[in-house]
């Protein structure tokens, strides 16, 4: 009775995201095995593997995979470090601090399109743009950075929406802390490095891996601030993989080749989560 | 002795606080600036206020109609998040056997497929189905792609409601839907505000599925954002102005809700 209660109310979750995850996996499946180009209806055909074939020797390919790979590896870090930084500035008492955290943690609720174009537009135009105005105040040639620099362009918009979340997270895991265990360190002359070393750091660690996890999910499939800034370019600097399979499938309209970099997407992504999950899974047992 | 170190992280944590939040202090200010003030070099700091740029926004692309889009989908795809995630997180906390940890892991393993992978797919569906450019089709993406994080902070939150309570209910002879309702929800009722908001903000600021899929019928906040990209839309006090009444609602929300986010970002594992 009690089994077959439980499972009734799993089953409109379950079902509907078994649903969500098989339906489009079988289509892409399909998909990627014929050759199935929207501007050329009619000539569908199996194909085998030639639209893997085709995917991974794009001369896109390798610097999207890349490009990915930085771009999580590069936000993860920068939101880590200075999270941790700014939680621990901003965890004791001072004047404003209720109002600092407001502002600290605002970046976070702008949707990346308004993210992608007001730093486009607002910071870093080399015209107009803010950060010319710094440049030329301390002397400096302004600088392209949507051309010049197109990836570490999107890592800074993408670090800037990120790092009010991970700071969010550390500061709320900060707060729980024993101070009088801290307090103790302190009397016992455990300077700030030890302090941060084996008190901070720790207790940390958890909050860590949330951060990294949640992060890794949403950057697996950043999207808006390439799309509405760099187009990919110039060249393939600032292509991902979920930019590339967007420019394959619904700008070239090659259905096919874009459903292999799909189920590559999802193979990548797959791999990311078991390492992950198990991390997560582990940390929150305890 | 301390005074002074005090006074430096005081004075630290203000400036970079202010330099973190000033790209959209910039954004607000050019809201309200003319068009050749917006570009004028230097930039004006000190000007007369005008709120053309609103009234134009609203006159050539409808604000009204894509903000209308953005609460429509965003709350209703969080009402039926919870309407399926509740009674299955409900089960999960309080029946638990062998298998729910495999569940719960494949429940956000489904959250790591990444959506460009699935695109074309339910594009090619949702074209069958004529749900491409609906509020209902960008509803039931939005549920979807959020389900599973709500199915696990619900989980966190009732695995927390203590058993004890729960048997005294069973004992006293209530029934699975007596209990949820007297006992469960009651108790749970902060894990599911925190769910729900999460969920609405994640609906309001998601951009993938809206560009990819709506346009002028169900085109949400974010779709109005992106066809200002075109240079068309080069002017800047407009798009600051379009900008500033996309977020605005909620970051305003944001700020009231930050604890109940932060549970809820982190599966209430972290407190």
């Amino acid at each position: 009775m009690k089994k077959l209660t439980a499972r009734i109310l799993l089953t409109p979750a379950v079902g509907s995201l078994f649903l969500w995850m098989i339906v489009p996996l079988v289509m892409s499946i399909y998909f990627s095995v014929i050759r199935y180009n929207l501007m050329s209806p009619g000539e569908e055909e199996f194909i085998g593997l030639m639209n893997y074939h085709f995917f991974v020797t794009d001369p896109g390919f390798w610097p999207a995979v890349l490009n990915t790979f930085i771009l999580i590896g590069a936000v993860i870090g920068i939101t880590l470090v200075l999270g941790i930084a700014l939680a621990l500035l901003v965890n004791d008492k001072f004047p404003g601090q209720s109002l600092v955290r407001i502002l600290l943690i605002s970046p976070f609720f702008v949707m990346p399109a308004v993210n992608a174009l007001l730093w486009k537009h607002m910071m870093m135009n080399p015209i107009y743009g803010v950060l010319a105005h710094v440049w030329h105040f301390f002397g400096l040639q302004p600088v392209n950075w949507l051309e010049s620099f197109p990836l570490l362009s999107v890592i800074i918009m993408v670090s800037w929406q990120w790092l009010p979340f991970a700071c969010l997270i550390f500061i709320t895991s900060l707060q729980s802390m024993d101070r009088e265990q801290l307090e103790a360190a302190r009397m016992d002359g455990a300077n700030y490095v030890q302090q941060f070393r084996y008190m901070y750091l720790p207790h940390l660690s958890r909050s860590v891996a949330v951060v990294i996890m949640i992060e890794m999910i949403f950057l697996l499939s950043v999207f808006a601030e390439i799309f509405t800034t760099t187009g990919g370019g110039p060249g393939f600097e600032s292509t991902n993989i979920a930019f590339m399979i967007y420019v394959q499938g619904l700008m070239n309209f090659d259905v096919g080749v874009a459903s292999a970099g799909g189920l590559f997407a999802v193979i990548l992504a797959n791999i990311a989560s078991i390492f992950l999950i198990r991390i997560i899974g582990k940390n929150l047992e305890k | 002795m301390i005074k002074p170190l005090f006074w430096v992280r005081t004075a630290a944590a203000w400036i970079v606080a202010l330099l973190i939040f000033f790209p959209i202090f910039w954004l607000g200010l050019t809201a309200f600036k003319t068009e050749l003030q917006a570009i004028s070099v230097p930039p004006h700091l000190f000007f007369t206020p005008t709120l053309e740029n609103f009234v134009e926004v609203q006159e050539r692309s409808d604000y009204l109609l894509y903000a209308k889009n953005s609460i429509l989908t965003s709350v209703f795809s969080t009402l039926l998040g919870l309407l399926i995630a509740a009674p299955a997180a409900y089960a999960m906390a309080f029946f638990q056997t062998k298998r729910t940890k495999d569940l719960l892991v494949w429940m956000l393993s489904t959250k790591m497929m990444p959506a460009v992978g699935v695109l074309i797919p339910v594009y090619v569906v949702f074209q069958k189905y004529g749900l491409l450019d609906t509020k209902l089709g960008l509803t039931i993406i939005f549920t979807m792609s959020n389900l599973p994080i709500m199915v696990w902070m619900l989980y966190s939150y009732f695995k927390d409601i203590p058993r004890e309570i729960l048997e005294a209910a069973r004992m006293d002879g209530a029934s699975v839907f007596a209990e949820f309702r007297h006992v469960v929800l009651p108790l749970g009722v902060g894990g599911l505000a925190s769910t729900a908001l999460l969920c609405l903000v994640l609906s309001w600021n998601e951009s993938f599925w809206s560009l990819n899929l709506s346009s002028a019928n169900a085109g949400t906040l974010a779709t109005l954002i992106a066809s200002y990209s075109s240079p068309e839309g080069l002017f800047w006090a407009k798009l600051s102005a379009a900008s500033l009444m996309a977020i605005a609602p909620i970051i305003v929300f944001g700020w009231f809700c930050q604890k109940q986010l932060v549970q809820g970002l982190t599966f209430g594992a972290v407190k």
